[in-house]
């Protein structure tokens, strides 16, 4: 049967990434029938009423899920596309209570004479049961695509109409539920909840599994991994953001407020480039959102300079006792830690076990940061967040059976270190991305251009 | 810092990951404290084959509980032996070490675990 999906339309690239995650994590066969990133409006072929159901259960971007009964171009193909394909369907619904809706996408119903017109327009329905507003047993939904600003464009039809009858409606209260807004404990870089949860969807968080932030901070993406059933462990490098002020803000109060603690698994201080994970195949995913010099500094553990500065080295081999030390850290490569992080990643995910972080570009061709990849890890899916001059991508990974790998691919990877890339000492010259993130993301002329003004109008 | 990590856990330095003597770590003035955490059997049967259960059994011991089997249950006993589960359940993920140490059996450094939090974090020289 085919289903009518009514999506969101918001983070349209992670949209048809989400609902075929969540048809993995619940078994289900989903076939996408038609989808496309400008509509709302996505066709999918699934088992089962109740497939439907399961997918919905999750999902943070769908708004409801319908049984498909006709889309056309007009009303006058709709109708007999309806009389043809559903006439089965109908004895069941003549006796229930029910309902019918407008929705009317980038277009306008406001007019209830007109509303009651087209409602009636599907007269031939043969529904004897009462109409109720509020708790029918059934809604049917009339949906309008219309082009953009059909409204000021005063448009005299919508592009496309659907209808279905209404099977379940996704999860995004969940949005409000996590709000960052209202939780105790956040910081400068907490993701905001309903990216958190479709990141949790896509790596497949589910109940009975053990899920790693290495970049934990406040504990977003533990959390919403926790809420989807999921065991929650994360570290991070500074152990001033897993503690916060204690009680309600810190890490486990957020836990504590939405009463997921039993999901809390552990969180530690360390580094990813010296971590003390065994490398295992023990996790069943791992998400993150990894430092990348702009708001949050990308540093490791070391010292900047040993040859110049010996004495910290020095301090810490006496001192790291001490509770009071605090162990030296230095900047570090945005692209060095990629690679640890797909290294990390190949050695403790189990089979099929998935990765999702997010990784920031430039929309400018020129200063693109490539996705990275790794012979043991297939990429499943790009998902992109743009904004104005750069753009978040969440990059997902599937860590493939060692059968599957591509022994000769994995040989060549070993041999290939960046080291060129580790070489450098300030955190510019570490990460293009912050490099071109403060300078505007200007091009090399542009900034030879604005040196050369600068200079004109000093000298006159 | 649950026992479950711990199984989880090595030592952070890189000349140790080789060694088998670093693995598992050392509690050291450990103080323990117990929750209460619905059981979760669908986790537990997961982790079972994750578990390294020597190195369970060496912690186990370490930190007093009594003695764990030689071999690790089968799933099948899990689910159908209450008290094996719960037992399982108290020693993973109940019991958690609130202040302390974890020591390297193989370079011998300390890491210290306050308010459950274990800081994995090295001077310089060991980096």
């Amino acid at each position: 049967m085919e289903y009518l999906i009514r999506f969101s339309q918001l983070h349209e690239t992670f949209r048809s990434a989400e609902i075929q995650a969540i048809a993995v994590i619940e078994g289900v066969d989903l076939r996408v029938i038609s989808y496309s990133d400008e509509s709302p409006f996505c066709v999918v072929r699934l088992p089962s009423e109740d497939a439907a159901r399961a997918i919905m259960r999750r999902s943070v971007l769908a708004h409801a899920i319908y049984e498909h009964w006709g889309t056309a171009d007009t009303y006058d193909e709709l109708h007999p596309i309806i009389k043809r394909d559903t006439a089965h369907l109908w004895p069941q619904y003549v006796e229930p209570s029910f309902k019918m809706n407008i929705d009317a996408y980038q277009g306008s119903r406001s007019s209830s004479k007109k509303q009651l017109a087209l409602i009636n327009s599907f007269s031939y329905l043969p529904f004897k049961g009462p109409i109720r507003l509020s708790c029918p047993d059934q809604e049917f939904t009339i949906f309008e695509q219309w082009e953009f600003d059909a409204v000021p464009l005063n448009l005299p039809s919508p592009l496309k109409v659907h209808f279905g009858r209404l099977i379940a409606c996704g999860v995004r209260d969940l949005i409000h539920t996590f709000d960052l807004k209202k939780r105790d404990y956040i910081s400068t870089t907490s993701m905001d909840s309903e990216l958190a949860l479709v990141t949790a969807n896509i790596a497949l968080a589910a109940p009975g599994k053990i899920f790693y932030d290495p970049f934990v901070g406040t504990g977003s993406f533990p959390i919403a991994c926790a809420h989807f059933g999921a065991l929650g462990l994360g570290s991070d490098i500074d152990g001033r953001s897993v503690r916060g002020d204690g009680g309600k803000k810190s890490l486990r109060g957020n836990f504590q407020q939405y009463g997921l603690e039993k999901l809390l698994g552990d969180v530690f201080v360390c580094d990813l480039t010296n971590s003390p994970v065994r490398r295992a195949r023990i996790l069943d995913g791992i998400v993150c959102d990894p430092p990348y010099g702009v708001r949050e500094g990308l540093k490791v553990l070391g010292c900047k300079d040993p040859e110049s500065t010996p004495w910290v080295v020095e301090k810490g081999r006496k001192m790291y006792r001490d509770p009071a030390f605090v162990a030296p850290k230095k900047p570090y490569s945005f692209m060095a830690m990629l690679d640890d992080i797909l290294n990390f990643a190949t050695d403790t995910l189990v089979d099929n076990g998935r990765i999702s972080f997010w990784m920031p570009t430039a929309n400018d061709e020129e200063q693109e940061i490539g996705v990275p990849t790794h012979p043991c890890l297939a990429i499943v899916v790009v998902c992109t967040q743009v904004f104005n001059k750069w753009s978040r991508r969440l990059i997902t990974y599937r860590r493939l059976p060692d059968a599957e790998v591509d022994l000769s691919a994995l040989a060549q990877q070993k041999k290939m270190k960046h080291e060129a890339q580790t070489n450098g000492i300030n955190a510019d010259d570490l990460n293009p991305f912050r490099r071109h993130y403060f300078r505007g993301f200007k091009s090399e002329q542009d900034l030879t251009d604005d040196a050369a003004t600068d200079k004109i109008l000093n000298t006159t | 810092m649950k026992i479950l990590s711990l199984n989880f856990l090595t030592c952070a330095v890189k000349a140790c990951k080789s060694s088998s003597d670093s693995y598992p770590l050392h509690p050291k003035d450990a103080e323990l404290v117990q929750d209460e955490i619905e059981v979760n059997a669908q986790l537990l049967v997961n982790l079972l084959p994750r578990l390294d259960w020597t190195a369970l059994s060496t912690t186990a011991t370490e930190l007093g509980f009594p003695a764990l089997p030689p071999q690790p249950p089968s799933a099948e006993d899990l689910q159908a032996d209450d008290k094996t589960l719960r037992d399982l359940h108290n020693l993973l993920m109940e019991t958690q070490i609130m202040e302390g140490k974890l020591v390297c059996g193989n370079c011998g450094h300390e890491y210290a675990v306050r308010e459950g939090i274990a800081n994995f974090l090295l001077p310089s020289h060991l980096v």
